[in-house]
C-alpha cells in the first residue's frame, strides 16, 4: 500500500493541521496504524476497528492475517479475496449445528471447494485451514495439498466427504505439515493408508489426531513417524491401536502434552502391564487424556502415574462405573474439564464433586440415549453433588432422565458463574419429577443468577414463562437451543425482543408460528442464524420474511410427504452474498 | 398449543406399567419351570452330557428352549434344541447328536452351503413358537425375515456396516409391529416423523413405549451405543442412528483379528452360537474371508469331527465386573446385560472357568 505523500511519520501534527485538515486521522500515520493494528488478534475487535473510518478500514484489512467466517454462506469467496489481501490462516464453519443430529439432507452444501479455488489464487501463502461442519472432497484435499507450499495446519471438525485418497494427498505433499487434526469425523471407513504416505524424512509434525477415523493404520509407519517427529506434542490415535502399541509410541514421545489412547481391550502379560504403566508414569507433561475405549477396572490403574498434571480428562468413550471413576479421579486433583458417560451414575458424580475442586467444565453423555435398557444414568442428585464440590463450574452439558426445579435453583446458587448451561432432560416435555410442575422456574433461576450466561439449552416441560425469564434476564446470551418447549408465539417473541446479544437461535418442535418468526424481522440481520424445524411455520410466513428482508437468506427444507403449506425446516441467515447457488433441490431459497 | 401435561404423563405411566408387567410375565414364563438336572462340570464326556441334558428336559418346546439356554455346557448351550435339528436334517441326524461345540458343528461345510434363509428363519420359528403372550408382536417382527441381514453381516467384511443394516431393517419392522400403546411425544408432527424416518419405535425387548424422534436426544451419532465400543458407522445407514445396537468384540485364540457382533440381533444363545460359528469358521477350516486372511489348507471332514470330539473351543465372556465367565449360565437377557466382550478360548485354557 502506498503511503499517502502528505503523511509522514516524521511530520509533526501542527504542519498537517496547516493543510486545513482537521481530521484526527492525519495525526496518525498509516504505517504506525498498521503496526498497531497488526497486534490485534481478536476478529471481533478487528471488525470494530474497521468500522471507525475509511482509513482504519483499509489499515485493518491490510493487516488481517487470520480469517474467521462463522457461516460460509454469509459471504462469498470473491468478496473475501477483495477485502483481505494477506490472509495466512482461515477458520470456516459450514452447516448449522443440527446437522450433527442428522436433520439435514446429505448433500445440503457447505462444500469447501469454491473457497479453496479462491484461496489458491488469492492466498498462495496460506498456512492454516480449520473447517467445521463442511464437506471436503478428495479433490479439494488434493487442491489444498498442491496449491500452498507453506501449508502447515489442517484441522477438520465434524467434516465429511473425504476418503483415504484425500488424506494421502495431504500427507504426501505437505512437507511442512505441523498439524493434522481430524475430529468427530462424519465420514465412515476412511482408509488408513494415508499415514504411510508421509515422506521418509518428514519430521515436522506437532499435532496428530486421527481418533475419529475408523480404519487401521500401519503401526510400523506410525511408530516411525512418532520417533522422527521430535516436536510432537499432541497425539490422538484411533481405536485400532492396542495398549502395547501405545506403550511403544509413548516411549518415543515423552514430551506429549495431549494423548488420545487406543483401545484398552487387550490381555497384557505382567511384563507388558508394567511397561505401559511406567510409560504413563514417564509422561509427566500430559495435560489432556482421551480415547480409553474399553477401559476396564483392571487396566485403568496404568494411567494413574500420568494423571497428576491432567487438566482435561475425556472419558466419553470409556464406559466406566462409579467406583472406577472415583479411583481414577483420586489421582487427578488438577482437573479442569471432565467428560464422562452416565454409567458412572450419581455416585460417580459425587466422586467428581469431592475430587475435583478446580473443575470448570463437566459433560455427561448418555450411554443409552433411547432408554432401551432403562439404565439409570444420572439425575439431579449427581448434578447437585458436583455443584457443591466444584464451585468454579462454568460449562456444563448434562443429559439426564429426571430433574427438579429445586435442584437447578440450588445448583446455580452454588455455581453462579455459568457461561454455558446445557441441560438435556431426555424425555421431551418432562415436568419436575417431584412436583409435576413445569421446569420454568429452573431455567428462570439460571437466567437470573448466571449473569455471564452466553449459551443456554433448555429442556423439560416449559411454557412461555421460561422465555419471559430468558428475555428479561439473560442479557449476555448469545446461543439458545430450544426443543419441545413453549406455549405460544409469545415465548419466541420474548427472546427475540429481550436478548440483545443473541447470535444463534435454534428451535425444534415448538408451537411458534409465523407471528413469532416475523417478530424478529429486524433482529435476524444482527444474528448469525436462526433455525426452526417442526414448528408452526408456513411457506407464506417464510416468503413474507424473505420479501421484507432481502439481505437474509431464507431457506426451507421440505420433509417428504409434507403438504404445500407447511415449512418443515427453516434456516435463516444474513448474507452479503445473496442466495446460494449450490443448494440441492430439496432446499428452497425464498 | 399447550402440550397436554397430565395426559402425557399419565399415558407414560400407564405404558410403563404395562410394559413392566409384561416383561416380568415373560421372565416367569422362561424360568418358572422348577429345578432340572444340570451338568455343572462341563468337562464330562460329550455324549453323556448330551444324553443327560436331553433326558432331563421336558418335552414342551417352550421349556426346552429356555432351559437349554441356561444349561452349563462346554460348548454353546442350546445347540441341541429340536428346532435346530429340523433345520439340519439334510445333514444327518447322527452328526447332530455329537456335541455341538463351538465353533464347529458337524454340518459345518453344509452350513456354508445352506441358504441363509433356511437357517435363520428356522431359528426364528423356533423362538417365536415358544414365546407367548405379549411377545406375540415380537414374534411377528422377527419372522419378517429381517434377520436375513444378520448372516450377511457375519459373512461380509463390512461387519459394522451390514450389522447396522440389520439393525435398521429390524427397526423398520419393529415400527410396523409396534404395540398399540406406543406413545408419541410430539403432537402433530410425530406421525410424519415416525413414518418417514426409519428410526423405528422403541419396541425393543426392554419395554419402552416412547416414539423416537429424529435427532433427539441431541447426541452425535458417533457417541451412540457406547455400551459396545463402536458407533461411528451409524451414518452409513440412511444417516439415521441405530438405537439399541450392542456390539461386543469377539476374539478367538489364534485368529489374526477380532470381530464384532451385535448381541441385540440375537435372542438366544443358539443364534449367537451359529452366528459366531459362521464368523470364525474360516479360521478353523482354513477358508479365507474377504478380509484376506492367509489361507491354509482346508481341513478334511474327519479332522473336523476330531476337533469336535476334542472339545476344542469354549465360548466365554467378560462381564461387567471384569470376570471371565462361561457363556450359557444365565438367562439370555441377563447375559447381554452384563456381557462386555466375548472370547473363544481353547478348551484347555478354559479349565479354570468351571465352578
Amino acid at each position: 500500500m502506498d503511503p499517502d505523500p502528505k503523511k509522514s511519520k516524521f511530520l509533526p501534527s501542527n504542519l498537517l493541521n496547516s493543510n486545513g485538515s482537521s481530521h484526527p486521522q492525519s495525526l496518525f500515520p498509516d504505517e504506525v496504524l498498521e503496526k498497531v493494528l497488526s497486534l490485534i488478534d481478536s476478529h471481533k475487535d478487528r471488525n470494530s476497528v474497521s468500522l471507525v473510518c475509511k482509513d482504519w478500514y483499509n489499515a485493518e484489512r491490510w493487516t488481517r492475517s487470520n480469517l474467521f467466517i462463522g457461516n460460509c454462506y454469509s459471504v462469498s469467496p470473491e468478496i473475501v479475496a477483495r477485502r483481505f489481501p494477506k490472509i495466512k490462516s482461515v477458520r470456516l464453519k459450514g452447516k448449522p449445528r443440527f446437522s450433527d443430529f442428522d436433520m439435514l439432507p446429505r448433500d445440503w452444501g457447505a462444500n469447501v471447494h469454491s473457497w479453496l479455488v479462491m484461496f489458491a489464487k488469492a492466498y498462495p501463502f496460506l498456512e492454516e485451514l480449520r473447517l467445521k461442519r463442511m464437506t471436503v472432497s478428495d479433490q479439494s484435499m488434493e487442491l489444498l495439498a498442491k496449491s500452498f507450499p507453506h501449508f502447515r495446519a489442517l484441522s477438520l471438525s465434524s467434516c465429511d466427504g473425504f476418503t483415504d485418497d484425500g488424506l494421502k494427498a495431504i500427507t504426501t505433499h505437505c512437507g511442512n505439515l505441523t498439524e493434522l487434526d481430524i475430529r468427530d469425523s462424519v465420514t465412515v471407513d476412511v482408509g488408513g493408508g494415508w499415514l504411510s504416505c508421509f515422506p521418509e524424512d518428514f519430521s515436522s509434525l506437532e499435532i496428530l489426531n486421527f481418533s475419529s477415523l475408523n480404519s487401521e493404520v500401519s503401526f510400523e509407519a506410525l511408530e516411525k513417524l512418532v520417533s522422527r517427529c521430535r516436536s510432537l506434542r499432541v497425539l490422538k490415535v484411533n481405536e485400532s491401536i492396542t495398549l502395547d502399541q501405545l506403550q511403544r509410541l509413548l516411549v518415543h514421545a515423552p514430551l506429549l502434552t495431549e494423548l488420545g489412547t487406543g483401545s484398552f481391550l487387550q490381555e497384557l502379560t505382567p511384563r507388558q502391564y508394567e511397561d505401559i504403566e511406567s510409560a504413563f508414569g514417564n509422561s509427566k507433561n500430559l495435560q489432556v487424556l482421551s480415547g480409553l475405549w474399553d477401559a476396564t477396572s483392571f487396566y485403568l490403574p496404568v494411567l494413574y502415574g500420568a494423571c497428576s498434571g491432567l487438566t482435561f480428562l475425556n472419558l466419553s468413550d470409556a464406559v466406566l462405573q462409579s467406583g472406577e471413576l472415583a479411583k481414577l479421579l483420586a489421582h487427578c486433583p488438577n482437573l479442569r474439564r471432565l467428560w464422562v458417560i452416565d454409567t458412572v451414575e450419581d455416585k460417580g458424580l459425587e466422586a467428581v464433586g469431592s475430587s475435583c475442586p478446580l473443575l470448570e467444565e463437566l459433560r455427561v453423555f448418555p450411554v443409552d440415549p433411547y432408554d432401551l435398557d432403562h439404565r439409570h444414568g444420572v439425575s439431579e442428585m449427581g448434578f447437585l453433588a458436583v455443584s457443591r464440590g466444584c464451585r468454579k463450574l462454568r460449562y456444563v452439558l448434562y443429559f439426564c432422565r429426571r430433574m427438579t426445579n429445586a435442584a437447578v435453583v440450588t445448583i446455580v446458587q452454588n455455581c453462579p458463574d455459568f457461561t454455558h448451561f446445557r441441560l438435556c432432560i431426555m424425555n421431551p416435555r418432562q415436568p419436575d419429577y417431584l412436583t409435576n410442575e413445569t421446569m420454568d422456574e429452573a431455567f428462570g433461576a439460571v437466567a437470573k443468577t448466571c449473569t455471564k450466561l452466553r449459551r443456554l439449552s433448555v429442556s423439560g416441560l416449559l411454557t412461555d414463562t421460561t422465555f419471559e425469564y430468558i428475555g428479561k434476564y439473560a442479557k449476555n446470551l448469545e446461543t439458545l437451543s430450544v426443543a419441545f418447549a413453549g406455549s405460544s408465539d409469545r415465548g419466541m417473541q420474548c427472546v427475540l425482543e429481550g436478548c440483545p446479544k443473541l447470535r444463534k437461535l435454534e428451535i425444534r418442535d415448538c408451537p411458534f408460528g409465523n407471528a413469532a418468526l416475523l417478530s424478529g424481522l429486524k433482529k435476524y440481520e444482527m444474528m448469525r442464524s436462526l433455525w426452526m424445524s417442526s414448528c408452526n411455520l408456513t411457506m407464506k410466513g417464510c416468503r413474507l420474511l424473505a420479501r421484507e428482508m432481502p439481505r437474509l437468506n431464507v431457506e426451507v427444507i421440505k420433509d417428504k410427504g409434507s403438504d404445500e403449506i407447511q415449512a418443515d425446516k427453516v434456516y435463516v441467515y444474513r448474507s452479503v452474498a445473496g442466495p446460494r447457488q449450490d443448494a440441492p433441490p430439496v432446499v428452497l431459497t425464498l | 398449543m399447550s402440550p397436554p401435561l397430565l395426559g402425557v404423563e399419565g399415558q407414560s405411566q400407564c405404558n410403563v406399567s404395562l410394559m413392566a408387567s409384561s416383561a416380568s410375565a415373560d421372565r416367569v414364563a422362561k424360568n418358572g419351570l422348577g429345578l432340572k438336572e444340570r451338568n455343572y462340570l462341563g468337562l464330562s464326556d460329550c455324549s453323556s452330557v448330551d444324553s443327560s441334558a436331553v433326558s432331563s428336559v421336558p418335552e414342551e418346546k417352550k421349556s426346552n428352549l429356555n432351559l437349554k439356554a441356561t444349561e452349563l455346557r462346554l460348548g454353546l448351550p442350546g445347540s441341541q434344541s429340536p428346532e435346530r435339528e429340523s433345520d439340519f436334517t439334510l445333514l444327518g441326524p447322527s452328526k447332530l447328536d455329537e456335541k455341538q461345540l463351538f465353533p464347529l458343528i458337524p454340518s459345518k461345510d453344509g452350513i456354508c452351503l445352506l441358504s441363509q434363509k433356511t437357517v435363520v428363519s428356522g431359528n426364528k420359528r423356533g423362538f417365536s413358537d415358544t414365546v407367548d403372550g405379549f411377545s406375540e408382536s415380537k414374534s411377528t417382527v422377527f419372522n419378517d425375515g429381517s434377520w436375513m441381514f444378520n448372516p450377511a453381516s457375519s459373512d461380509s467384511g463390512q461387519t459394522k456396516l451390514a450389522g447396522n443394516a440389520g439393525i435398521n431393517v429390524m427397526l423398520s419392522n419393529r415400527s410396523s409391529g409396534t404395540q398399540p400403546s406406543v406413545k408419541t411425544e410430539v403432537p402433530g408432527n410425530t406421525s410424519k416423523e415416525c413414518s418417514n424416518k426409519m428410526n423405528g419405535s422403541n419396541t425393543n425387548s426392554a419395554p419402552a413405549s416412547k416414539a423416537q424422534v429424529v435427532g433427539w436426544p441431541p447426541i452425535r451419532s458417533f457417541r451412540k451405543n457406547s455400551l459396545a465400543p463402536t458407533s461411528k458407522n451409524n451414518d452409513e445407514v440412511d444417516g439415521k442412528p441405530g438405537p439399541g445396537a450392542l456390539f461386543v468384540k469377539v476374539s478367538m485364540d489364534g485368529a489374526p483379528y477380532l470381530r464384532k457382533v451385535d448381541l441385540r440381533t440375537y435372542s438366544t444363545y443358539q443364534e449367537l452360537s451359529s452366528a459366531l460359528e459362521k464368523m470364525f469358521s474360516c479360521f478353523t477350516l482354513g477358508q479365507c474371508g474377504p478380509q484376506g486372511a492367509p489361507s491354509r489348507e482346508t481341513l478334511s471332514e474327519s479332522k473336523l469331527r476330531d476337533l469336535l470330539h476334542g472339545s476344542e473351543y469354549v465360548l466365554t465372556y467378560e462381564d461387567k465386573d471384569g470376570d471371565w465367565m462361561l457363556v450359557g449360565d444365565v438367562p439370555w437377557e441377563m447375559f447381554i446385560d452384563s456381557c462386555k466382550r466375548l472370547k473363544i478360548m481353547k478348551g484347555s485354557d478354559a479349565i479354570g472357568l468351571e465352578c
